[in-house]
């Protein structure tokens, strides 16, 4: 209970004041705020290096106000590599979309992952590739209808959807991996939590810990936000179950 | 009181905000911003319990909450 | 300071230590192992870092990534290791980041073989990847030029904030030569790489390492202002070695690397037959010494020009152009693997001088 005059909930400091380029409803917006907050409330915010994906999120270093690196497409995760090696005392993440990281970029985020580098990755898992159009991505349901497969996705063709929570935490190495969504304020506020908690693990020096976020498209989807929230909840959290897969505490994972 | 306010300049009309709000207290004006959207506006401030959570769905991070004296935290965030 | 008897590999590689470049990223490919081999065991001495990373695209973009550290990196590799790199290049060039890639060429294309060759020629100087850029391109012939233009590479590369390539071939990488390594090395001053690189926006505004311009102003400004760079190497950086160059010759050698010094023996034999042959080495491969190579070539004792690359003509080209038809340019080559003999060049200056009649001008293997 609070009796005196504050402001309950405003803007992070380390998001610039400005409007996105992002859809009507593209929850990169919630995201992008939970990244913000989370690194505000570690105070690292002059102290941290993020790389960039290609995607609709290849601006997100015009709102996000920090360092940033600027990766080709999939490559974030090597780039954070790198630079974290040298800089282990800085905070680095890479922010990644379905194509960046479960496509193009499969293999190098699961060397990072198993090398156990010690940045933190979000990963936005919408099920589609948004900045290209909506074509279909390793990521896409089965049966769910893109540019690039108008009649529905058929795993006879190409193959069941990855769940690349599930696939990293195989591996002995990672920290920390959760799936976690934004597509009702419940949801958000246990994103925030998912997320504070990989940038406090990479602050007191555990290595690799990941976020997947079930994101929302409207645009590609061909839907409303408020109906794509809906279409997330009545047909993603089904075959990406959310929750835990690797806890650095329970679990011992990890360095 | 609690209150809010929504900076129409960064509203996008996404109308996620009027489907969270437990009060239904945020619709949609029949006006556009100068981008072109429909922006949200709260028609009955006065039953605002400043519980965030229109703030925290925003994708725009347009709308600020503030407290205005007396107001219970529903939730950690 | 004494001289130390070293394998090609493992020189570069102290070298790039010596030049405090403590950041090493790299995969095993032939003939370029021993330098990941070595760094593995005194990287961890000097307390920098090395890693192998899971393959070369992935390398070079570990590259990008330290390279905005603002310290210095590098990385060893071979051709087809070098073909795997060049989108992080472009992007590494775009954005104006120093790093000093080496190339220990082997035959091609494809896997080709592991045996030396020059055919990466174009693939370092014309810029493999996409975009308007360049890398400056350094080729040592000897063990000792490497170490001292691996150590030069770091410089230029953060004078210039580009990528900086040395190209040697598999018998740079393999062969064993004494080595002197600077006793107390110091180096021009620069400014310091804070000015640009991410360290963490306390005190300052934030800064994006980036290659991306949607604005077509913008972009048309980053890729001119890269090209004022490649100016201003062109002014400052051309390096070129003459050897038996008189006025007497009657043809001009032009050859780079190790294949130069086979040259050479072949023009000490030919002087010793009474036929007067210059070669004229360059060393820096872009920029390349372009008017040199006209001015010689121009000169009226001058019969022909002769390049001998193992390839089947990258750098011929480019001499050509340099040339701009004032005198015929012959091309000998062998490629795959195989290095010419200093009698096959011979055989060559012959058939251009007259001296000797032969039945083929190249031979076939």
């Amino acid at each position: 209970m609070k009796t005196d005059n504050t402001i309950l909930f405003d803007r992070p400091e380390a998001m610039y004041d400005n409007v996105t380029h992002y859809c009507p409803g593209c929850t990169h917006g919630v995201i992008h705020r939970l990244v913000a907050e989370a690194i505000d409330e570690i105070g690292e915010r002059e102290n941290t290096c993020g790389v960039a994906p290609v995607g609709c999120s290849v601006l997100c270093y015009n709102y996000l106000k920090t360092d940033f690196l600027e990766a080709p497409h999939g490559r974030a995760p090597a780039l954070a590599t790198g630079f974290k090696r040298i800089r282990p005392d800085m905070i680095v993440f890479t922010y990644q979309g379905d194509g960046d990281l479960a496509s193009i970029g499969m293999g190098e985020i699961v060397h990072a992952a198993n090398r156990g580098e010690k940045f933190t990755t979000i990963f936005v898992n919408n099920a589609i590739y948004g900045m290209t159009g909506g074509q279909m991505a390793p990521t896409t349901l089965s049966g769910q209808v893109t540019t690039t497969c108008p009649f529905g996705r058929n795993n006879a063709l190409v193959g069941w959807p990855i769940r690349m929570s599930e696939l990293l935490s195989s591996l002995q190495t990672p920290a920390y991996i959760e799936r976690v969504s934004v597509h009702d304020p419940k949801h958000i506020v246990q994103a925030k939590r998912a997320i504070k908690k990989a940038f406090t693990l990479q602050k007191a020096g555990k290595c690799f810990t990941l976020v997947e976020v079930l994101s929302t498209c409207p645009t590609n989807w061909g839907l409303t936000p408020s109906a794509a929230q809906e279409w997330l909840k009545n047909n993603m959290l089904a075959y990406y179950p959310l929750g835990c897969y690797k806890d650095y505490v329970e679990d011992g994972g990890g360095q | 009181m609690p209150g809010i306010t929504i900076d129409k300049n960064h509203c996008k009309g996404c109308e996620l905000c009027v489907k969270a709000c437990p009060q239904k207290i945020i619709s949609m004006s029949k006006e556009i911003t100068v981008r072109g959207y429909f922006y949200a506006k709260v028609h009955d401030p006065s039953r605002c319990i400043g519980c965030r959570i229109c703030a925290l769905t925003c994708p725009d991070v347009a709308i600020t909450v503030h407290s205005n004296g007396l107001v219970y935290e529903l939730y950690e965030y | 300071m004494a001289k130390i008897l070293m394998k090609g590999n493992e020189a570069i590689a102290e070298a790039a230590i010596r030049a405090g470049a403590t950041n090493y990223f790299c995969y095993p490919i032939t003939p370029q192992t021993e330098v990941a081999e070595y760094l593995a065991r005194r990287m961890p001495e000097v307390g920098g870092v090395f890693l192998q990373g899971e393959s070369e695209l992935a390398v070079a973009n570990m590259l990008f990534g330290a390279a905005s550290t603002g310290k210095r990196c590098f990385t060893t590799s071979s051709s087809p290791g070098i073909s795997l790199m060049q989108e992080a290049i472009s992007y590494m060039a775009g954005a104006s980041l120093p790093v000093v890639i080496v190339n220990i060429m082997r035959g091609g294309p494809g896997l080709g073989g592991i045996l030396p060759a020059q055919s990466d020629y174009n693939q370092a100087v014309k810029g493999g990847g996409h975009g308007d850029y360049r890398v400056l391109v350094l080729a040592p012939s000897s063990i000792q030029e490497a170490v001292d233009l691996m150590m030069l590479s770091f410089h230029l590369a953060d004078k210039y904030r580009n990528p900086v390539m040395m190209i040697g071939d598999g018998m740079i990488g393999q062969m064993m030569e004494a080595v002197e390594f600077p006793e107390n090395y110091t180096e021009p001053e620069l400014p310091s790489t804070d000015e640009w690189a991410a360290t963490g926006c306390a005190g300052r505004n934030p800064r994006i390492i980036k290659s991306l311009f949607l604005d077509p102003v913008g972009l048309e400004k980053n890729s001119w202002m890269l090209q004022d760079k490649y100016r201003q190497m062109a002014r400052e950086e051309i390096r070129f070695e003459k050897y038996r160059v008189s006025d007497k010759n009657q043809v001009l050698i032009i050859s780079y690397g190790t294949m130069a010094r086979i040259c050479q023996t072949a023009i000490d034999e030919l002087a010793d037959e009474g036929i007067s042959v210059g070669l004229l080495r360059p060393i820096t491969l872009f920029p390349l010494c372009e008017e040199q190579i006209y001015n010689e070539v121009a000169k009226k004792n001058i019969k022909a020009a002769l390049v001998v690359e193992m390839s089947t003509a990258q750098m011929y080209e480019d001499v050509v152009r340099s040339v701009v038809g004032k005198k015929k340019v012959h091309f000998y080559g062998r490629t795959g693997g195989i290095v010419p003999s200093p009698e096959e060049v011979k055989e060559q200056i012959h058939q251009i001088v007259g001296t000797k009649k032969t039945t083929t001008r190249k031979k076939k293997a």
